[in-house]
């Protein structure tokens, strides 16, 4: 993938995470941040990820893929969807 | 023996590891019955302490009410002290099936079934009625039992932030292709003292046609102008479909819990919900006690009125010393301290000043907003609320956060 793509990419999904997970205007988030595994997102709460990943890629990610780990950061996100895009 | 060494090692590493994050509980042992003052042996061994009790559950002060003693002994000689066996074999007595047409009556719903306690109404209510079609959306505080309930059960999951009913209407948009849509709140969130907004989820779920389950262990007795619960407080009666609550708390303090609403819904938990098929429900001394506290609630509101009074007083009391409190209407009342060591040197002070109130700190309560939740009963006399607000001024002043904001209070100890 193009750099600028997966900046592009990394950018939306990052977004995404702090509008729908973080309500704290004092927690920062980076593509880094754990996310699960420190608590912002509990795993309940995945499934709107994931729908989010499926419509906006066009993708369709297996049950059993979307783990807390695939799911525990930014990267790791765009890492899982990377998978499924170039399929 | 299979208990090796290799497996002893591997459960006290994790024990070390609990220790050294600070959350590892001890238990505080009290030597007297439930009540505004309790006497404290803490840590083990050390001399017995009296301390005011400012943490309890027992909301209206019933806990070790003399009527309710009685009638618990009434019970005790009546119907004996235990069923030895589940409901549906031989063990359901007439008193079970009249506690639960008295609560029915109580909370203004079509049925209600009993269970151990409101943990195991949690823990069997989703899976005896939803299947993997279904679609549960809970707000993001719910509590504990309502995780492990949905863990159990097989039908999706999704969450909502924190009373924001935008983000609900977002959610059930989302999942509209699903058979049934559940929405799941608890009434009083139990950490922040605040009240779900039932009437604007009332109105969401008959647009988008999704059931709504309550929890209402932290209200049901007291909230609502005759106690009724949040369902009252919000002019929504006969409009929730399903409120799961406890006896373990306001209702007399023992135990038990129950699944409460729509009779089919009821009707399916009794066919299979695991923890009521599989388990003894509450013993007959037991159902016996509640029965009364029905009676003493049903009669006067006296004591919600006056805890109501309390809580005012006691919110105000805290406001005008300076702390900084979670906004909220109920008698849980949540001093913000912010940072985690903050709040167990704070509840330390305390305790030596002779007022027993817990710190809590994450993962319990979000990360940065560690507490000392203060818990309000019509048990307190003014004597009380006046002596425990004296000595939080006390230790307040000692730590020097009387009048700070948030920020100059993480300014000043750190997040």
């Amino acid at each position: 993938m193009e750099e600028d793509n997966l900046n592009e990419m990394k950018e939306m999904i990052l977004k995404y995470v702090i509008k729908e997970y973080i309500d704290d205007d004092d927690t920062t988030i980076t593509y880094e941040t754990p996310l699960i595994s420190s608590g912002y997102v509990d795993s309940f709460s995945m499934v709107s990820l994931l729908v989010f990943l499926e419509n906006k890629f066009k993708i369709k990610i297996p049950p059993s893929k979307a783990t807390p780990e695939a799911f525990d950061s930014v990267n790791n996100i765009v890492a899982l969807v990377n998978q499924y895009l170039n399929k | 023996m299979s208990y090796s060494e290799k497996t002893k090692n591997l459960y006290l590493s994790q024990l070390t590891d609990i220790r050294n994050a600070g959350i590892f509980k001890e238990e505080r042992f009290i030597h007297s019955s439930q009540a505004a003052d309790i006497e404290v042996e803490f840590p083990s061994g050390s001399d017995l302490k009296r301390v005011i009790n400012m943490c309890s559950n027992n909301y209206l002060g019933l806990s070790s009410h003399p009527e309710v003693i009685r009638a618990a002994h009434d019970g005790l000689e009546s119907r004996g002290y235990g069923m030895s066996s589940v409901r549906f074999i031989c063990g359901t007595q007439d008193l079970h099936r009249e506690l639960e047409n008295k609560v029915t009556e109580f909370l203004g719903t079509e049925d209600t079934i009993l269970f151990p306690s409101c943990m195991d109404a949690n823990a069997g209510v989703f899976e005896a009625i939803l299947t993997s079609e279904d679609i549960m959306i809970s707000d993001r505080l719910v509590h504990a039992s309502i995780i492990d309930g949905m863990r159990l059960c097989s039908a999706q999951h999704d969450t909502f932030k924190h009373s924001s009913m935008e983000h609900l209407e977002e959610k059930l948009l989302l999942h509209s292709d699903k058979r049934l849509k559940l929405v799941i709140t608890d009434g009083v969130f139990s950490m922040d003292g605040d009240t779900a907004r039932l009437d604007e989820m009332v109105k969401l779920c008959e647009k988008y046609d999704a059931l709504l389950l309550v929890d209402d262990s932290h209200a049901s007795g007291f909230i609502g102008k005759t106690g009724r619960g949040t369902h009252e407080l919000c002019n929504v009666m006969g409009k929730i479909d399903i409120i799961t609550t406890t006896f373990g708390k306001a209702l007399g303090g023992a135990s038990g819990g129950c699944v409460s609403g729509r009779k089919e819904i009821v009707e399916m938990c009794r066919q299979k919900a695991r923890p009521y098929l599989f388990s003894n429900t509450i013993a007959p001394v037991i159902v016996s006690g509640v029965l009364k506290v029905f009676d003493i609630l049903s009669a006067s509101t006296e004591r919600r009125d006056k805890l109501e009074r309390n809580a005012a007083f006691w919110r105000k009391g805290l406001t005008d010393a300076g702390f900084i409190l979670k906004e909220g209407n109920t008698p849980i009342v949540p001093v913000m301290l912010f940072n985690a060591k903050l709040s167990q040197d704070f509840s330390k002070d305390l305790y030596n000043e002779g007022i027993y109130a817990i710190g809590f700190f994450f993962p319990v309560v979000p990360n940065g907003q560690a507490r000392i939740r203060t818990q309000i009963s019509a048990g307190h006399e003014m004597h009380h609320l006046e002596t425990a607000l004296e000595k939080f001024i006390k230790v307040g002043k000692k730590q020097g956060i009387l009048g700070l904001t948030k920020e100059q209070i993480i300014e000043k100890f750190g997040l």
